[in-house]
Protein backbone atom coordinates (compact mmCIF):
# COMPACT_ATOMS: atom_id res chain seq x y z
CA UNK A 1 0.00 0.00 0.00
CA UNK A 2 1.43 3.41 -0.87
CA UNK A 3 1.64 6.25 1.64
CA UNK A 4 -1.09 8.23 -0.07
CA UNK A 5 -3.59 5.38 -0.28
CA UNK A 6 -6.43 5.44 2.24
CA UNK A 7 -6.75 2.45 4.51
CA UNK A 8 -9.89 0.46 3.74
CA UNK A 9 -12.44 0.72 6.55
CA UNK A 10 -13.22 -2.22 8.76
CA UNK A 11 -16.70 -2.37 7.19
CA UNK A 12 -15.08 -2.83 3.75
CA UNK A 13 -12.93 -5.60 5.12
CA UNK A 14 -15.89 -7.44 6.65
CA UNK A 15 -17.63 -7.12 3.30
CA UNK A 16 -14.66 -8.64 1.45
CA UNK A 17 -14.33 -11.44 3.97
CA UNK A 18 -18.01 -12.22 3.49
CA UNK A 19 -17.09 -13.20 -0.08
CA UNK A 20 -14.57 -15.84 1.09
CA UNK A 21 -16.30 -19.25 0.99
CA UNK A 22 -15.84 -21.91 3.61
CA UNK A 23 -13.63 -24.53 1.88
CA UNK A 24 -15.78 -27.48 3.02
CA UNK A 25 -19.23 -25.91 2.63
CA UNK A 26 -18.62 -23.41 -0.18
CA UNK A 27 -22.21 -22.07 -0.19
CA UNK A 28 -21.59 -20.19 3.05
CA UNK A 29 -18.93 -17.61 3.77
CA UNK A 30 -16.44 -17.67 6.61
CA UNK A 31 -18.28 -14.65 8.07
CA UNK A 32 -21.60 -16.58 7.95
CA UNK A 33 -19.86 -19.45 9.72
CA UNK A 34 -19.00 -17.05 12.55
CA UNK A 35 -15.30 -17.88 12.65
CA UNK A 36 -14.00 -14.37 11.89
CA UNK A 37 -14.06 -12.83 15.36
CA UNK A 38 -12.31 -9.50 14.89
CA UNK A 39 -10.80 -7.23 12.28
CA UNK A 40 -8.62 -4.31 13.39
CA UNK A 41 -5.90 -2.05 12.06
CA UNK A 42 -2.78 -1.97 14.18
CA UNK A 43 -0.71 0.73 12.47
CA UNK A 44 -0.11 -0.51 8.92
CA UNK A 45 -0.95 -4.09 9.81
CA UNK A 46 -4.41 -5.57 9.55
CA UNK A 47 -5.05 -8.10 12.31
CA UNK A 48 -7.73 -10.71 11.64
CA UNK A 49 -8.74 -13.05 14.48
CA UNK A 50 -10.07 -16.43 13.45
CA UNK A 51 -11.58 -19.10 15.71
CA UNK A 52 -11.33 -22.74 14.58
CA UNK A 53 -14.59 -24.71 14.44
CA UNK A 54 -13.15 -28.02 15.65
CA UNK A 55 -9.62 -28.14 17.04
CA UNK A 56 -8.51 -30.77 14.54
CA UNK A 57 -10.31 -29.25 11.56
CA UNK A 58 -7.90 -29.55 8.60
CA UNK A 59 -9.65 -26.63 6.85
CA UNK A 60 -8.25 -24.13 9.39
CA UNK A 61 -4.97 -23.55 7.56
CA UNK A 62 -6.72 -23.35 4.16
CA UNK A 63 -9.08 -20.71 5.59
CA UNK A 64 -6.14 -18.62 6.81
CA UNK A 65 -4.58 -18.83 3.34
CA UNK A 66 -7.89 -17.89 1.65
CA UNK A 67 -8.29 -14.85 3.93
CA UNK A 68 -4.79 -13.68 3.14
CA UNK A 69 -5.29 -14.11 -0.60
CA UNK A 70 -8.63 -12.25 -0.56
CA UNK A 71 -7.19 -9.30 1.35
CA UNK A 72 -4.02 -9.12 -0.75
CA UNK A 73 -6.20 -8.97 -3.85
CA UNK A 74 -7.70 -5.79 -2.35
CA UNK A 75 -4.23 -4.29 -2.00
CA UNK A 76 -3.63 -4.91 1.69
CA UNK A 77 -0.03 -5.93 2.20
CA UNK A 78 0.49 -6.42 5.88
CA UNK A 79 -1.88 -9.01 7.27
CA UNK A 80 -1.62 -10.90 10.49
CA UNK A 81 -3.96 -13.82 11.04
CA UNK A 82 -4.37 -14.82 14.66
CA UNK A 83 -5.93 -18.00 15.96
CA UNK A 84 -8.24 -17.23 18.83
CA UNK A 85 -9.21 -20.25 20.93
CA UNK A 86 -11.32 -18.59 23.64
CA UNK A 87 -14.24 -18.11 23.73
CA UNK A 88 -14.71 -21.42 21.95
CA UNK A 89 -16.60 -21.35 18.64
CA UNK A 90 -20.27 -22.20 18.90
CA UNK A 91 -22.86 -22.92 16.23
CA UNK A 92 -24.87 -20.03 17.74
CA UNK A 93 -22.52 -17.76 15.77
CA UNK A 94 -23.82 -19.00 12.41
CA UNK A 95 -25.74 -16.19 10.76
CA UNK A 96 -29.37 -16.63 9.65
CA UNK A 97 -28.22 -16.15 6.06
CA UNK A 98 -25.65 -18.91 6.58
CA UNK A 99 -28.22 -21.28 8.06
CA UNK A 100 -30.63 -20.72 5.17
CA UNK A 101 -27.90 -21.25 2.52
CA UNK A 102 -26.73 -24.37 4.28
CA UNK A 103 -30.20 -25.91 4.26
CA UNK A 104 -30.67 -25.06 0.58
CA UNK A 105 -27.36 -26.87 -0.10
CA UNK A 106 -28.73 -30.05 1.58
CA UNK A 107 -27.15 -29.78 5.03
CA UNK A 108 -29.55 -29.52 7.97
CA UNK A 109 -28.48 -26.54 10.13
CA UNK A 110 -27.70 -27.06 13.84
CA UNK A 111 -30.62 -27.18 16.20
CA UNK A 112 -30.60 -27.06 20.00
CA UNK A 113 -32.90 -30.10 20.00
CA UNK A 114 -29.76 -32.27 19.52
CA UNK A 115 -30.88 -33.31 16.06
CA UNK A 116 -32.11 -31.75 12.81
CA UNK A 117 -35.56 -30.12 12.75
CA UNK A 118 -36.46 -31.36 9.29
CA UNK A 119 -35.06 -33.06 6.21
CA UNK A 120 -33.23 -30.48 4.07
CA UNK A 121 -34.49 -32.26 0.93
CA UNK A 122 -38.24 -32.80 1.48
CA UNK A 123 -38.92 -31.07 4.78
CA UNK A 124 -40.00 -34.38 6.35
CA UNK A 125 -39.80 -34.74 10.12
CA UNK A 126 -39.46 -38.53 10.48
CA UNK A 127 -35.70 -38.68 10.88
CA UNK A 128 -33.13 -41.13 12.19
CA UNK A 129 -29.47 -40.80 13.10
CA UNK A 130 -27.07 -43.02 11.14
CA UNK A 131 -23.83 -41.94 12.77
CA UNK A 132 -22.53 -39.39 15.24
CA UNK A 133 -19.89 -38.35 12.69
CA UNK A 134 -20.15 -37.40 9.03
CA UNK A 135 -17.93 -36.30 6.17
CA UNK A 136 -16.26 -33.60 8.32
CA UNK A 137 -15.81 -33.30 12.12
CA UNK A 138 -18.63 -30.72 12.28
CA UNK A 139 -21.30 -32.97 10.74
CA UNK A 140 -23.30 -36.09 11.61
CA UNK A 141 -25.10 -38.46 9.23
CA UNK A 142 -28.89 -38.66 9.34
CA UNK A 143 -31.59 -40.15 7.13
CA UNK A 144 -35.10 -39.00 6.31
CA UNK A 145 -37.68 -41.78 6.64
CA UNK A 146 -40.15 -39.83 4.48
CA UNK A 147 -38.05 -39.42 1.32
CA UNK A 148 -35.47 -42.10 2.34
CA UNK A 149 -32.57 -39.77 1.47
CA UNK A 150 -29.52 -39.58 3.73
CA UNK A 151 -28.27 -36.11 4.59
CA UNK A 152 -25.61 -34.29 6.60
CA UNK A 153 -26.56 -32.55 9.84
CA UNK A 154 -24.35 -29.72 11.09
CA UNK A 155 -23.85 -30.61 14.77
CA UNK A 156 -24.77 -28.13 17.45
CA UNK A 157 -21.82 -27.28 19.68
CA UNK B 1 3.07 -18.82 40.99
CA UNK B 2 3.62 -22.37 39.94
CA UNK B 3 7.05 -23.36 38.69
CA UNK B 4 7.26 -23.63 34.91
CA UNK B 5 8.84 -27.08 35.01
CA UNK B 6 5.84 -28.46 36.91
CA UNK B 7 3.40 -26.77 34.55
CA UNK B 8 5.34 -28.10 31.54
CA UNK B 9 5.15 -31.61 32.99
CA UNK B 10 1.38 -31.28 33.59
CA UNK B 11 0.74 -30.01 30.05
CA UNK B 12 2.74 -32.91 28.59
CA UNK B 13 0.40 -35.29 30.40
CA UNK B 14 -2.65 -33.66 28.83
CA UNK B 15 -1.11 -33.46 25.35
CA UNK B 16 0.45 -36.93 25.39
CA UNK B 17 -2.86 -38.55 26.35
CA UNK B 18 -4.57 -37.09 23.29
CA UNK B 19 -1.54 -37.61 21.02
CA UNK B 20 -1.10 -41.29 21.83
CA UNK B 21 -4.81 -42.13 21.83
CA UNK B 22 -5.33 -40.02 18.69
CA UNK B 23 -2.60 -42.02 16.96
CA UNK B 24 -3.96 -45.35 18.20
CA UNK B 25 -7.45 -44.55 16.94
CA UNK B 26 -6.07 -43.35 13.59
CA UNK B 27 -4.60 -46.85 13.10
CA UNK B 28 -8.19 -47.91 12.29
CA UNK B 29 -8.43 -45.58 9.30
CA UNK B 30 -9.51 -47.75 6.37
CA UNK B 31 -9.94 -50.87 8.54
CA UNK B 32 -13.15 -50.33 10.53
CA UNK B 33 -16.00 -52.84 10.19
CA UNK B 34 -18.32 -50.40 8.37
CA UNK B 35 -17.84 -47.06 6.62
CA UNK B 36 -19.72 -45.00 9.23
CA UNK B 37 -17.52 -46.35 12.01
CA UNK B 38 -14.39 -45.76 9.97
CA UNK B 39 -15.38 -42.11 9.52
CA UNK B 40 -16.33 -41.76 13.18
CA UNK B 41 -12.99 -43.19 14.33
CA UNK B 42 -11.03 -40.94 11.97
CA UNK B 43 -12.98 -37.88 13.17
CA UNK B 44 -12.42 -38.76 16.82
CA UNK B 45 -8.69 -39.19 16.14
CA UNK B 46 -8.63 -35.86 14.33
CA UNK B 47 -10.25 -34.05 17.27
CA UNK B 48 -7.67 -35.54 19.63
CA UNK B 49 -4.73 -34.60 17.40
CA UNK B 50 -6.15 -31.06 17.23
CA UNK B 51 -6.33 -30.94 21.02
CA UNK B 52 -2.75 -32.23 21.15
CA UNK B 53 -1.63 -29.30 19.03
CA UNK B 54 -3.07 -26.88 21.60
CA UNK B 55 -1.77 -28.69 24.70
CA UNK B 56 1.72 -29.41 23.36
CA UNK B 57 1.85 -25.93 21.78
CA UNK B 58 1.25 -24.41 25.20
CA UNK B 59 3.70 -26.86 26.81
CA UNK B 60 6.42 -25.74 24.38
CA UNK B 61 5.63 -22.08 25.09
CA UNK B 62 5.85 -22.66 28.85
CA UNK B 63 9.10 -24.59 28.44
CA UNK B 64 10.59 -21.62 26.57
CA UNK B 65 13.37 -23.54 24.85
CA UNK B 66 12.32 -22.79 21.29
CA UNK B 67 10.55 -26.11 20.75
CA UNK B 68 7.03 -26.32 19.32
CA UNK B 69 4.21 -28.89 19.40
CA UNK B 70 5.73 -30.81 16.47
CA UNK B 71 9.16 -31.00 18.09
CA UNK B 72 7.58 -32.36 21.27
CA UNK B 73 5.48 -34.92 19.40
CA UNK B 74 8.10 -36.11 16.93
CA UNK B 75 11.49 -35.87 18.62
CA UNK B 76 11.03 -36.96 22.23
CA UNK B 77 12.06 -40.49 23.13
CA UNK B 78 9.68 -42.99 24.64
CA UNK B 79 10.76 -42.37 28.27
CA UNK B 80 9.86 -38.69 27.89
CA UNK B 81 6.18 -39.44 27.22
CA UNK B 82 3.72 -38.72 30.03
CA UNK B 83 0.50 -40.36 28.82
CA UNK B 84 -1.62 -42.74 30.87
CA UNK B 85 -0.89 -46.43 30.23
CA UNK B 86 -4.55 -46.90 29.22
CA UNK B 87 -4.19 -44.89 26.00
CA UNK B 88 -1.12 -46.79 24.77
CA UNK B 89 -2.82 -50.19 25.05
CA UNK B 90 -3.24 -51.92 21.68
CA UNK B 91 -6.44 -51.55 19.67
CA UNK B 92 -7.35 -55.25 19.84
CA UNK B 93 -10.72 -55.78 18.16
CA UNK B 94 -13.24 -53.02 17.49
CA UNK B 95 -14.90 -53.67 20.86
CA UNK B 96 -11.64 -53.28 22.77
CA UNK B 97 -10.92 -50.01 20.95
CA UNK B 98 -14.34 -48.61 21.86
CA UNK B 99 -14.09 -49.87 25.46
CA UNK B 100 -10.74 -48.09 25.83
CA UNK B 101 -12.28 -44.99 24.25
CA UNK B 102 -15.24 -45.05 26.63
CA UNK B 103 -13.03 -45.43 29.72
CA UNK B 104 -10.83 -42.55 28.57
CA UNK B 105 -13.72 -40.33 27.40
CA UNK B 106 -15.47 -40.68 30.77
CA UNK B 107 -12.33 -39.59 32.62
CA UNK B 108 -11.41 -36.95 30.02
CA UNK B 109 -14.85 -35.29 30.00
CA UNK B 110 -14.83 -34.91 33.80
CA UNK B 111 -11.25 -33.59 33.83
CA UNK B 112 -11.91 -31.04 31.06
CA UNK B 113 -15.04 -29.84 32.82
CA UNK B 114 -12.93 -29.05 35.88
CA UNK B 115 -10.09 -27.51 33.86
CA UNK B 116 -12.56 -25.02 32.37
CA UNK B 117 -12.36 -23.14 35.67
CA UNK B 118 -8.55 -23.32 35.86
CA UNK B 119 -6.78 -20.26 37.27
CA UNK B 120 -4.64 -20.36 34.11
CA UNK B 121 -6.87 -18.81 31.42
CA UNK B 122 -4.89 -20.48 28.61
CA UNK B 123 -5.69 -23.89 30.07
CA UNK B 124 -9.32 -22.92 30.71
CA UNK B 125 -9.67 -21.81 27.06
CA UNK B 126 -8.29 -25.04 25.60
CA UNK B 127 -10.40 -27.12 28.00
CA UNK B 128 -13.58 -25.26 26.98
CA UNK B 129 -12.83 -25.91 23.31
CA UNK B 130 -11.90 -29.59 23.80
CA UNK B 131 -14.80 -30.25 26.16
CA UNK B 132 -17.39 -29.64 23.43
CA UNK B 133 -15.74 -32.25 21.21
CA UNK B 134 -15.26 -34.77 24.00
CA UNK B 135 -18.93 -34.69 24.99
CA UNK B 136 -19.67 -36.07 21.47
CA UNK B 137 -16.94 -38.69 21.87
CA UNK B 138 -18.39 -39.86 25.18
CA UNK B 139 -21.93 -40.00 23.81
CA UNK B 140 -20.78 -42.21 20.94
CA UNK B 141 -18.41 -44.49 22.87
CA UNK B 142 -21.00 -45.03 25.63
CA UNK B 143 -23.73 -45.86 23.07
CA UNK B 144 -21.41 -48.32 21.33
CA UNK B 145 -20.40 -50.01 24.59
CA UNK B 146 -24.11 -50.49 25.38
CA UNK B 147 -24.89 -51.68 21.85
CA UNK B 148 -22.12 -54.29 21.83
CA UNK B 149 -22.30 -55.24 25.52
CA UNK B 150 -26.04 -55.82 25.33
CA UNK B 151 -25.77 -57.26 21.81
CA UNK B 152 -25.15 -60.83 20.69
CA UNK B 153 -23.58 -63.50 22.88
CA UNK B 154 -20.30 -63.07 21.02
CA UNK B 155 -20.21 -59.26 21.20
CA UNK B 156 -21.09 -59.42 24.90
CA UNK B 157 -18.24 -61.84 25.63
CA UNK B 158 -15.75 -59.72 23.72
CA UNK B 159 -16.79 -56.54 25.52
CA UNK B 160 -16.53 -58.22 28.91
CA UNK B 161 -13.06 -59.51 27.96
CA UNK B 162 -12.07 -56.00 26.84
CA UNK B 163 -13.27 -54.51 30.13
CA UNK B 164 -11.46 -57.15 32.20
CA UNK B 165 -8.26 -56.53 30.21
CA UNK B 166 -8.36 -52.72 30.38
CA UNK B 167 -9.71 -52.19 33.89
CA UNK B 168 -6.30 -52.48 35.68
CA UNK B 169 -5.12 -49.52 33.56
CA UNK B 170 -7.94 -47.21 34.68
CA UNK B 171 -6.86 -46.47 38.25
CA UNK B 172 -3.69 -44.61 37.25
CA UNK B 173 -5.76 -41.64 36.06
CA UNK B 174 -6.91 -40.96 39.62
CA UNK B 175 -3.59 -41.26 41.45
CA UNK B 176 -2.00 -37.91 42.24
CA UNK B 177 1.69 -37.07 42.65
CA UNK B 178 3.89 -34.01 43.28
CA UNK B 179 3.02 -32.44 39.92
CA UNK B 180 -0.71 -32.77 40.63
CA UNK B 181 -0.25 -31.33 44.12
CA UNK B 182 1.51 -28.26 42.67
CA UNK B 183 -1.36 -27.77 40.20
CA UNK B 184 -3.99 -28.09 42.93
CA UNK B 185 -2.14 -25.57 45.14
CA UNK B 186 -2.05 -23.03 42.29
CA UNK B 187 -5.72 -23.59 41.37
CA UNK B 188 -4.66 -24.78 37.91
CA UNK B 189 -6.05 -28.32 37.96
CA UNK B 190 -8.13 -30.60 40.19
CA UNK B 191 -6.84 -33.33 42.47
CA UNK B 192 -7.17 -36.48 40.29
CA UNK B 193 -8.64 -38.44 43.21
CA UNK B 194 -11.55 -35.97 43.33
CA UNK B 195 -12.67 -37.09 39.84
CA UNK B 196 -13.18 -40.72 40.81
CA UNK B 197 -16.71 -40.58 42.27
CA UNK B 198 -18.16 -38.97 39.15
CA UNK B 199 -16.25 -41.45 36.95
CA UNK B 200 -17.57 -44.42 38.94
CA UNK B 201 -21.09 -43.06 38.59
CA UNK B 202 -20.80 -42.87 34.77
CA UNK B 203 -19.20 -46.29 34.27
CA UNK B 204 -21.57 -48.02 36.73
CA UNK B 205 -24.59 -46.63 34.89
CA UNK B 206 -23.29 -47.47 31.40
CA UNK B 207 -22.05 -50.97 32.29
CA UNK B 208 -25.37 -51.80 33.96
CA UNK B 209 -27.15 -50.85 30.74
CA UNK B 210 -24.55 -52.78 28.72
CA UNK B 211 -25.08 -55.90 30.94
CA UNK B 212 -21.33 -55.91 31.67
CA UNK B 213 -19.81 -56.77 35.03
CA UNK B 214 -17.48 -54.20 36.53
CA UNK B 215 -14.35 -55.97 37.85
CA UNK B 216 -14.10 -55.72 41.63
CA UNK B 217 -10.33 -55.29 41.91
CA UNK B 218 -9.02 -51.76 42.18
CA UNK B 219 -5.45 -52.87 41.39
CA UNK B 220 -3.86 -50.22 39.15
CA UNK B 221 -0.80 -50.47 36.91
CA UNK B 222 1.02 -47.17 36.97
CA UNK B 223 4.06 -45.39 35.58
CA UNK B 224 2.65 -43.83 32.39
CA UNK B 225 1.88 -40.30 33.55
CA UNK B 226 5.12 -40.07 35.54
CA UNK B 227 7.09 -41.66 32.69
CA UNK B 228 8.67 -44.14 35.10
CA UNK B 229 7.39 -47.27 33.44
CA UNK B 230 5.55 -47.44 30.12
CA UNK B 231 4.35 -50.72 28.61
CA UNK B 232 6.20 -52.37 25.73
CA UNK B 233 3.43 -51.15 23.40
CA UNK B 234 4.38 -47.47 23.47
CA UNK B 235 7.79 -47.83 21.79
CA UNK B 236 6.26 -49.61 18.80
CA UNK B 237 3.60 -46.93 18.43
CA UNK B 238 6.19 -44.15 18.61
CA UNK B 239 8.45 -45.78 16.04
CA UNK B 240 5.57 -45.48 13.55
CA UNK B 241 4.48 -42.02 14.73
CA UNK B 242 7.98 -40.55 14.52
CA UNK B 243 9.34 -42.51 11.57
CA UNK B 244 9.43 -39.63 9.08
CA UNK B 245 11.14 -37.11 11.39
CA UNK B 246 13.64 -39.73 12.52
CA UNK B 247 14.50 -40.84 8.97
CA UNK B 248 14.53 -37.29 7.56
CA UNK B 249 15.20 -34.92 10.48
CA UNK B 250 13.58 -31.50 10.09
CA UNK B 251 11.72 -32.53 6.93
CA UNK B 252 8.82 -30.20 6.05
CA UNK B 253 6.42 -29.99 3.13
Amino acid sequence: MTETMEKPTEADIWHWLDAVPDPEIPVISIVDLGIVRDVAWEGDTLAVSVTPTYSGCPATSIIAMDIETALRDQGIERIEIRTQIAPAWTTDWLTDKGRAEMEKFGIAPPSPAAGPERCPHCGGTHLEKLSQFGSTPCKAQWRCKDCLEPFDYFKCI
Amino acid sequence: MVRDDFLFEYLLRLGDNTLILGHRVSEWCGHAPVLEEDIALANTALDMIGQTQMWLGLAAEVEGKGRNADALAFTRDVWDFRNLLLVEMPNGDFGQTLMRQFLFDAFHSILLGRLMTSSDTRIAGIAAKASKEVSYHLERSAETVVGLGDGTEQSHERMQAALDYLWPYVGEAFIGDTVDAEMVAAGIAPDPASLRAEFDEIVTRVFAEATLKLPESRFAHKGGKTGNFHTEHLGHLISTLQWLQRAYPGCTW
